[in-house]
């Protein structure tokens, strides 16, 4: 892309949105606001006219930009091809480059793509839950004290690990490394034959959330990887995916970190990159289209694109161990949008969960229906957020499971929100994590 | 410009999040499912019949167009503000009343979505019939102000057919009730009927009654590939003569087809002319199914080679999902579509799409035909750029030219989107001086100021 085309969409973005309004019945901000401005189609009329000259491209019509979860919903059902949440992103890159925002290069530029300093950042986070302050804080009731907002943003946290798992996963983890054998004998042969497993290099994408956050879901999805022959490869200074940067306009910082990580894992000679965070993977399999017109990275980034596979995708194609132990209970999934949507993968989470024995699963009514996570708009918008989550926590507590799965990290903090807010007694965890527990088990 | 004490006033009457006033509000509630684009002054959405009646009251005051929206999925500009004005938006007046079980009844607000009412009614064993094509995306107020028909009218007849009542913000702001849950009713003129299809021209429908059936228990949905679109729409009659009553009889020709097949990839075919979608139900499943297999057997006579049965309700729905995505689908092949809605009497299909393909090759603009060819009801849509004005002079002529056609073969302007701003052109060459005399009185006793929804339905 050129800088110009960084600055304005193309009039293909928007040219034959003949206004239909099928994008309505599916935008979680629509239903809620029941607004024309809330709408897709209201952001691409904006967009067409604001970059047309009609409208003033204004802080308020950039807003409207913002209103957008992103969710892709509106991009799936078009039959015209429009991209509504695509758009919206592009005007965002548009506003920044008219005015680009003081605060966003420290963040964007200065933190995030550093994985040391974001590990530092987020030290209290850990402390407050290691030193046991968090504990303390629930027993005594003190988050009663906290107003609402920033209860629920403390809601948000998981249980924290005690250190970021770039800090002590070898770069290099070998089956034999865990004990585990080579490839299963007890699998199937035929499928052995079609799609061996045995001894492939597979590059693991450490996320930036999973790596604070969620250090226990990588570490479980790198134990299963390597349970079933993988040897696999996380390179220790992997950088944020970009999706930060770009969700926020900053599409040149976005380019930097792509091409880091582009040259990283051409370096560690894998097959596949696997990642087991969907808003990652979804960004991962985007370089390809975000480097389409630097010459020197396009091929580059294509073939980077085309090895990325979500966890859940990439197990489901390999002769899969049967996982012998047994948790009991009854689970149910949420569909990230960026895995369902933006990635195609659906069916393989739901696969992996009905290969544990014990676990019941119960189908989620509405379960591709965004959980208002949206990476920061708990923080950015707040009521917007909570309207949309609370259509998501109606329908979790239908299922009446006790542990809702979801293969990303927003997710995964927005429904543990959810849960508090809504008073339900359910976990809420990363499908790896229990398929890891029921191989431990065996 | 509207008058700051005007806004002022509505904001006491909606409160907070009701009134809308930024140009970037006023840019989005310029349009609807057409290329019209006419920004209203203001923009309100009410939660109660209640705030409409004052909303509607203090706009005559200040003799202020009143022009009623819901999703604004229409085709024939009827929601557009031509001459600006107050854009009363229907969309937060979204609830279901009552569901009376016994009286096989509804009472909703008109803003409830259709799709979402009849999900709730299906639940419990009712159904809704009336199914535009917008089910999703448009509201059950905006279905019943322009009548809305859709595929199952075939068999189920349009939305007027289960209003039983509706609750009317006069253009005085009074609040009138018509109707009522019986099922029959002939006291006095039937207002019900005058206010359903009126397009917003002669009040705000706020609220509705609507009837309910039994929800039929089987259905069967079939395909039938016709190498010649001449073929296919000869079909459709030799099955409605043929004794059964279809839920739908839906054709679409090659660029439909092929627009729907590049935005949705179901392996539809490209190497015919024509599709045609036939659907049957009822409450014995053998009954159904030997319908549907008569219907089939009459298309394998009049020129299919093929005819498929859906075999799951997968399968069912995404035809459907298909046959909706139509009309927007066309889109991908130019940046303008003009959808027409013409209904001719059913015998007279075939000459109508060889006449109408005909005016495609004259004016070389191309023209898709698609639509519910059961009832007679097609929908040629032309393809253009606006942009390029030879384009657009050409659309207007084809426009004209198509019309004529219908109304040569004993036909009529539009069976489902209503005239709206597009089609009062040709009003009175469709309905005669007579018919536009006695409307125009009507209009005038109910709307003496002339506010409500301006620059629509009357020719000028």
């Amino acid at each position: 892309m050129t800088a110009s085309h960084d600055q304005r969409p193309p009039e293909s973005a928007y040219l034959n949105c003949i206004r239909c309004g099928l994008c309505l019945a599916v935008c979680p901000i629509y239903r809620e606001y029941l607004t024309e401005t809330a709408s897709p189609r209201g952001r691409v009329a904006l967009a067409r006219k604001g970059l047309e000259g009609e409208l003033v491209l204004s802080p308020n019509l950039f807003e409207q930009m913002y209103a957008c979860f992103d969710c892709l919903a509106c991009n799936e059902i078009c039959p015209v091809g429009i991209r509504p949440a695509d758009l919206a992103l592009a005007l965002r890159a548009t506003q920044e480059a008219m005015h680009p925002a003081r605060w966003k290069r420290p963040l964007f530029r200065g933190l995030i793509p550093h994985p040391g300093r974001l590990e530092l950042a987020t030290l209290p986070l850990r402390l407050y839950e290691r030193l046991g302050l968090r504990r303390l804080a629930y027993a005594l009731g003190l988050r009663r004290l906290l107003p609402a907002r920033l209860r629920d943003l403390e809601a948000m946290l998981p249980c924290l690990p005690q250190r970021p798992l770039r800090q002590h996963i070898p770069e290099v983890v070998t089956p034999a490394a865990l004990g585990f054998a080579g490839p299963d004998p007890t699998a199937d042969e035929h499928a052995a034959r079609e799609n061996p497993a045995a001894g492939r290099r597979v590059g693991f994408f450490l996320g930036c959330a999973q790596n604070v956050l969620f250090a226990e879901e990588s570490a479980a999805a790198v134990r299963v990887l390597a349970r079933n022959g993988c040897t696999v490869i996380t390179p220790a200074a992997v950088r944020c995916c970009g999706m930060p940067a770009r969700g926020y306009g900053d599409v040149a910082a976005a380019r930097d970190q792509a091409r880091f990580n582009i040259a990283l894992f051409e370096q560690a000679a894998v097959e596949v990159v696997v990642t087991d965070c969907a808003t990652c993977g979804s960004t991962l399999r985007e370089y390809g289209e975000l480097l389409r017109d630097d010459p020197a990275w396009a091929a580059r980034a294509a073939a980077f694109s085309r090895k990325v596979r979500d966890v859940s995708e990439f197990l489901v194609s390999l002769p899969l161990r049967k996982p012998t132990g047994r948790l009991d209970g009854r689970v149910t999934y949420h569909d990230p949008c960026h895995l369902r949507r933006g990635q195609g993968v659906w069916r393989e989470p739901r696969h992996l969960l009905q290969l544990i024995d014990g676990l019941e699963f119960v189908e989620l009514p509405e379960a591709d229906w965004c959980c208002g996570s949206a990476g920061s708009q708990l923080i950015t918008h707040y009521e917007t957020s909570l309207r949309v989550l609370a259509r998501k926590m109606e329908n979790v507590a239908v299922t009446g499971a006790q542990i809702i799965a979801s293969g990303c990290p927003g997710c995964q903090m927005q429904l543990n929100v959810g849960v508090r807010r809504h008073g339900l007694a359910i976990q809420v965890t990363h499908p790896i994590v229990l398929l890891d527990r029921a191989y431990e088990g065996s | 410009m509207i008058a700051h004490s005007i806004i002022q006033q509505l904001h006491a009457i909606l409160g907070p999040g009701g009134v809308l006033t930024a140009p970037e509000d006023l840019a989005v509630y310029a349009y609807d499912g057409t290329f019209m684009d006419r920004r209203p002054d203001v923009v309100v959405l009410p939660t109660t019949t209640e705030q409409v009646s004052q909303v509607v009251a203090l706009a005559t005051a200040e003799r202020l167009p009143v022009i009623a929206r819901g999703m604004g999925s229409g085709l024939a500009a009827g929601s557009v503000p031509c001459d600006g004005g107050l854009a009363l938006v229907t969309t937060r007046l979204n609830r279901i009343l009552e569901i009376d079980v016994g009286n096989s009844a509804v009472h909703v607000q008109a803003g409830v979505v259709t799709a979402d009412l009849q999900a709730a009614v299906e639940k419990i064993g009712l159904f809704y019939p009336p199914d535009p094509s917008s089910i999703r995306h448009s509201t059950i107020g905006g279905n019943i102000a322009c009548n809305a028909g859709g595929p199952r009218c075939l068999k189920y007849g349009v939305t007027g057919d289960y209003v039983l009542g509706l609750t009317v913000v006069l253009a005085d702001g009074r609040i009138l009730r018509t109707g009522g849950k019986p099922i029959k009713d002939v006291v006095g003129y039937d207002l019900t009927a005058l206010f359903t299809g009126s397009e917003g021209t002669l009040g705000v429908i706020c609220e509705a009654l609507l009837r309910l059936i039994p929800r039929p228990r089987f259905i069967r949905t079939a395909l039938a590939e016709f190498p010649s679109l001449d073929d296919a729409s000869r079909t459709v009659n030799a099955i409605l003569t043929a004794g059964i009553v279809p839920v739908a009889l839906e054709l679409m020709d090659e660029t439909a087809i092929a627009c729907i097949e590049e935005a949705m990839h179901l392996g539809l075919p490209l190497d015919v002319e024509a599709l045609l979608i036939l659907e049957t139900d009822g409450n014995h499943e053998a009954a159904v199914i030997d319908e549907i297999e008569t219907a089939a057997r009459i298309c394998g006579e009049t020129g299919a080679r093929r005819v498929q049965v859906a075999r799951s309700e997968a399968e069912r729905t995404a035809l459907w999902r298909a046959r909706r995505s139509v009309s927007p689908a066309l889109a991908r092949k130019a940046p303008n579509k003009l959808g027409e809605d013409i209904t001719v009497p059913r015998t007279a299909i075939p000459e109508a799409i060889r006449r109408i393909k005909a005016v495609s090759a004259r004016y070389g603009l191309p023209v898709v035909i698609f639509g519910h060819a059961g009832d007679g009801n097609l929908h040629p849509n032309i393809l253009f750029d606006r942009r390029d004005p030879a384009q657009w002079a050409a659309v207007e002529q084809m426009v004209e030219a198509i019309f004529a056609i219908s109304l040569a073969l004993g036909g009529t302007l539009s069976g489902e989107h209503g005239v709206g701003a597009l089609k009062r052109p040709y009003m009175e060459k469709a309905l005669g001086p007579l018919s536009i005399e006695i409307q125009r009185r009507i209009k005038q006793a109910l709307d003496p100021l002339g506010i409500m929804n301006p620059g629509k339905v009357f020719p000028q």
